[in-house]
């Protein structure tokens, strides 16, 4: 692992960032949008806050939460969706740059984008709702952190569907998120799913996290276990996530696809 | 028809390379080599497995069988310290648009890990007479300009071995020529060997050492330019070339 190779390929996207409005609106306005329409259901909820009560915490601190493990999520696939669209995918993968490195840079991409996604969401829903998401209180950290792995394990995985089927899979880099949120739990408890669907959520990191967090909200306390699952079900899943994208990139060497992926 | 190379040992030694994608068979048990300073011409018509033996020498497609050395070392298992030292340019590859000339290449020059980056991009811009499109943005590149801006990419990292696939396919006589006589005196000044395919049989002739046909992923010829008009009693190698593209 070189670092100069990971510094060349950050760099290759803060160039690009400094000069594409489209790209600069993935952190600014689209977070910013997001936090309005949320703002204003959150504000009319509150009318019922009698029987829903703490919504305001609750919803804005899930959608600012969801939206550190989307961004995370993107900031991978777009990276990569980015060198099939400037056809720049053979410059990289003809040099040294392996494919870890080409990982890796990736994830320091989406640990920026993240950062900036959330101070923006952080500043606007204390200018606009009066809300501030550190009455999360110190978990807020651990939670962010298991989210930005959890983003990076939908990354990584989409980015590998998009490898291997070319540029028709590319929808899922916008898509492919949206798959977990039903068993993320972002704005409901778990218990509201069906039985068989809270199994299989409980295998899902981020449902642990958002668990946690209304536990936090709900009684104050540290949600050690849900903390301890999210991190351990993240490991597991990032090394196995990992492994697949060396597969898929040996398989498609293998199969010539690398060279044709943005045909 | 350039100096010729004294025989030594291969920079490049490629020995029964095949892929095969499913029934169809690219490229079928080639063996060829290249010496230090050497230019050697691969020819052969559209479909013949040109293309796939560069991106099997770059390490972007896996061979079936066989094996690639470079620098004494085994592709399949020094792929970075190889290809540190290779570099290649293609009419069908492209650079990132919405970077400038300039920021593409520092990009490329940091990925290689190069040293005083600043002067290397200022000779390099200089070499391909880019030097006014440096802060333009390479979406505003005509393809001309785009090819010598892929071609300054592959001299920046000083590579020493080169891989050029049609590099100077959509470029005007004037350019091409310079960007001809730019190989000869890289090549000269540094012993840069270079596999170089392309469909204008002039240049091929002119810049050739050596040259290899390939035909249905085999080689059906090589030698110098005149060994193999003379082995196919022809005038030329673009008679050469048609009466082996048309026997397919």
């Amino acid at each position: 692992m070189k670092l100069h190779r990971i510094n060349a390929l950050v760099q290759r996207h803060l160039f690009l960032y400094r000069r594409s409005l489209p790209r600069l609106m993935e952190i600014f306005y689209w977070p910013f949008l997001d936090l309005v329409v949320w703002g204003f259901i959150t504000v009319y909820l509150m009318k019922f806050q009698g029987q829903l009560p703490g919504v305001v915490t609750f919803f804005l601190g899930a959608l600012i939460l969801w939206d550190v493990l989307f961004r995370a999520q993107q900031g991978i696939t777009i990276s990569f969706l980015e060198e099939i669209w400037a056809r720049n995918l053979m410059n990289l993968f003809a040099s040294p740059l392996t494919p870890g490195e080409f990982l890796t840079a990736t994830m320091v991409l989406s640990v920026f984008k993240v950062t900036a996604v959330a101070f923006v969401m952080a500043v606007c829903a204390l200018v606009f709702y009066d809300y501030n998401v550190f009455v999360i209180g110190l978990s807020l950290i651990p939670f962010v952190l298991n989210l930005i792995i959890a983003g990076w394990i939908i990354g990584v995985l989409t980015t590998s569907i998009i490898m291997r089927y070319g540029q028709e899979a590319e929808v899922l880099a916008w898509g492919m998120v949206f798959l977990f949120q039903p068993i993320s739990c972002v704005f409901y408890p778990i218990e509201i799913l069906p039985r068989w669907l809270q199994t299989i959520a409980w295998g899902n990191p981020a449902a642990h996290i958002f668990e946690g967090m209304r536990l936090v909200l709900t009684t104050s306390a540290f949600p050690g276990e849900h903390l301890a699952y999210a991190t351990g079900l993240n490991l597991l899943y990032f090394v196995l996530m990992v492994g697949w994208f060396h597969y898929t990139f040996n398989v498609c060497k293998e199969k010539g696809l690398l060279v044709r992926v943005g045909e | 028809m350039t100096d010729n190379c004294q025989p030594s040992s291969p920079i490049v030694e490629v020995k029964n390379l095949t892929k095969r994608f499913g029934e169809f068979t690219a490229v079928d048990g080639i063996s060829f080599d290249i010496q230090p300073g050497e230019i050697l011409g691969l020819l052969g018509p559209n479909g013949a497995g040109k293309t796939t033996t560069i991106q099997m020498l770059l390490g972007l497609v896996t061979p079936t069988a066989g094996s690639i050395r470079m620098f004494g070392l085994d592709l399949a298992t020094h792929r970075e310290e190889i290809l540190q030292q290779v570099n290649f340019s293609s009419t069908y590859i492209s650079m990132p648009y919405s970077l400038t000339v300039e920021e593409n290449l520092r990009v490329v020059a940091k990925l290689y890990g190069m040293a005083d980056i600043t002067r290397r991009i200022d000779e390099m811009l200089k070499k391909v007479e880019m030097e006014d499109l440096r802060t333009k943005v390479t979406r505003r590149l005509s393809s001309g300009q785009m090819t010598r801006l892929t071609l300054a990419k592959a001299f920046l990292t000083e590579p020493k071995v080169l891989l050029l696939d049609e590099p100077t396919a959509s470029l005007d006589p004037d350019i091409a020529h310079k960007i001809r006589a730019l190989l000869k005196e890289v090549r000269r000044s540094s012993g840069l060997s270079i596999l170089y395919t392309s469909h204008n049989m002039k240049e091929m002739e002119e810049m050739s050492d050596r040259i290899i046909f390939l035909q249905k992923g085999k080689i059906v010829a090589q030698g110098t330019a005149q060994e193999i008009t003379q082995r196919f009693g022809q005038r030329d190698l673009e008679d050469v070339f048609l009466k082996l593209a048309r026997e397919q």
